[in-house]
């Protein structure tokens, strides 16, 4: 009981140091399974020491954000891995690539252009959005097409409520979002292994959806170059594909819109990409996932955890067609 | 064996042995990445496969630059490929899948690169199992017949790169240029005499 007294409630931002601390769990669980496979393995569990140090009280570029009932209490995956291990073709194919190449991309100023089957169609720049809308924090689960996973607090604001200030006109069916087009900012966008800019596309209801989120941090402060910044999408979902990075263009249709994973291999990547281990990738099932510094692979949950949320977006709609 | 020889196969083995020293200090040294599973995956395939495609530079590199001396390290990189492969196809089974076999089976079923994969491994044993002296003189023969299973193995494990890449084609292909090259090399015999030594 007593013990109790000193537990802090779930939802309390941990110190940033907590995240900067190596994986010492991951280090042992996998050197009792693969002492065998070379002997230099065993040293990685006792590394330390690097990194930046622990930052005491605010670091730079910390946001204030009320909690939310949406988040999930679930142990974060440390800020070293979350932003280490980067999906960001815009920076190169390989992981580590966005946390090398991402310092290039300039993040202000920064405008978001909104435009299409909207009333009021204009930009928005960063520093306005940030003012004018009160942050939220979303500890999310994160589950990428790659069977891994993650769980990231995001900071942010609801996608409904900037959507709302640009009236969407009766006939908005879908919301098209464009990542930045610039090869001297983006050195991968100089190789065409996916179509540029980047695109992705939802739904007008799940884009309105509580859930969806237009996130401008993590970890308590501004989001990292290699996570996306300075606006990226969170659709938790969803496949992390569809959680589309430095936004500088949102435009509402009449049709669907196009989607470079989609166009990349329609076969591979559908227009929904919601999280279905029902529905396996020809690369991977879907099935079960490995939660980045667990050793065991987990269940993979229908809508990745949130059906009771959103699985009524999609009544009587056949998700293993629309996948 | 001649001293040399030893000498030459022992040297060969210390290079071989390189990438997994360098993966090793990397990790005492930084500590593991956010997914060290998928990372001995990569550095035990990658290396797999151009082990056996060095094994496989040694017959062009006596025929057109007249290395004879190199003809010991076909079997030296040939098991060095096979030793990294067992690397891999353990870390799939093992600490990627537990030894799971449902799993496994589903994965060799559904997921046709790791099917290249396991093809390219399955060739590759029966080889490392008659690499001694001793299956030469016993299989006479048939052994260079068998051992002609090393240009199937090959073509399959850059098949199970190329398949197994999202979108970024640029390192698969490089192997598989590498590969035609050495596959092309045998198809044509350097006029009598250019390779003398």
């Amino acid at each position: 009981m007593k013990r109790k007294d000193f537990e802090l409630p779930s939802r309390e931002i941990t110190p940033f140091g907590v995240y900067l601390r190596r994986r010492e769990f991951m280090g042992r669980a996998l050197v009792a399974g693969a002492a065998a496979l070379a002997p230099g393995l065993a040293c990685g569990s006792e590394a330390g020491g690097e990194g930046p140090a622990p930052a005491v009280g605010a670091p730079p570029g910390a946001l204030e954000a009320a909690p939310s009932p949406l988040s999930t209490d679930e142990p974060r995956t440390p800020y070293d891995d979350a932003t280490s291990y980067n999906n960001f073709y815009e920076f190169g194919t390989d992981k580590s690539d966005p946390a090398r190449h991402a310092h290039q991309l300039r993040t202000r100023p920064w405008n978001l252009a909104v435009e299409g089957e909207v009333a009021k169609p204009g930009e928005i720049g960063i520093e306005d959005l940030l003012a004018s809308f009160a942050l939220e924090e979303r500890i999310y689960r994160l589950r990428c097409v790659e069977a891994w996973s993650m769980v990231i607090p995001w900071i942010g604001i609801p996608l409904g409520a900037l959507l709302a200030r640009f009236e969407p006109t009766g006939a908005a069916r879908y919301v098209a979002f464009e990542t930045l087009l610039d090869p001297e900012q983006m050195p991968g966008q100089r190789r065409s292994v996916l179509e540029w800019p980047y695109r992705e596309g939802l739904r007008l209801d799940e884009a309105m959806h509580p859930l969806t989120l237009l996130a401008v941090g993590m970890y308590g402060r501004v989001l990292p170059n290699q996570n996306g910044a300075p606006l990226r999408l969170v659709v938790p979902w969803k496949y992390g594909f569809k959680s589309i990075k430095s936004i500088v263009r949102i435009r509402l249709t009449r049709d669907q819109p196009p989607t470079s994973w989609n166009v990349s291999a329609p076969r591979e990547y559908g227009f929904y990409s919601n999280v279905n281990p029902e529905v396996d990738h020809p690369r991977w099932s879907q099935k079960r996932e490995r939660r980045i510094g667990e050793f065991r692979r987990r269940p993979t949950l229908p809508f990745n955890g949130y059906a009771e949320q959103v699985a009524s977006l999609y009544a009587g709609m056949d998700l293993r067609k629309l996948f | 064996m001649s001293t040399r020889t030893v000498r030459l196969q022992a040297a060969a083995v210390a290079v071989g042995l390189l990438p997994l020293f360098a993966f090793g200090a990397d990790t005492a040294w930084r500590g593991f990445g956010a997914n060290p599973i998928e990372d001995i995956t990569h550095v035990t395939g990658e290396w797999a496969l151009r082990w056996l495609l060095v094994c496989l530079a040694v017959t062009p590199a006596r025929r057109w630059l007249g290395w004879s001396w190199a003809a010991p390290l076909r079997r030296t990189f040939g098991l060095l490929a096979f030793g990294y492969a067992v690397l891999h196809a353990s870390t799939w089974a093992v600490l990627d899948l537990g030894l799971d076999p449902a799993a496994m089976v589903e994965d060799l079923l559904e997921r046709r690169y790791i099917a290249a994969g396991a093809t390219a491994f399955a060739l590759l044993t029966p080889l490392a199992l008659t690499s001694t002296r001793a299956s030469i003189r016993r299989l006479g023969r048939r052994w260079l017949t068998l051992h002609r299973l090393v240009y199937a193995a090959a073509i399959a494990a850059v098949i199970h790169f190329l398949w197994l890449v999202k979108a970024d084609l640029a390192a698969p292909l490089l192997h598989a240029g590498v590969l035609v090259v050495l596959l092309a090399a045998r198809l044509r015999r350097p006029a009598r005499g250019a390779a003398a030594g």
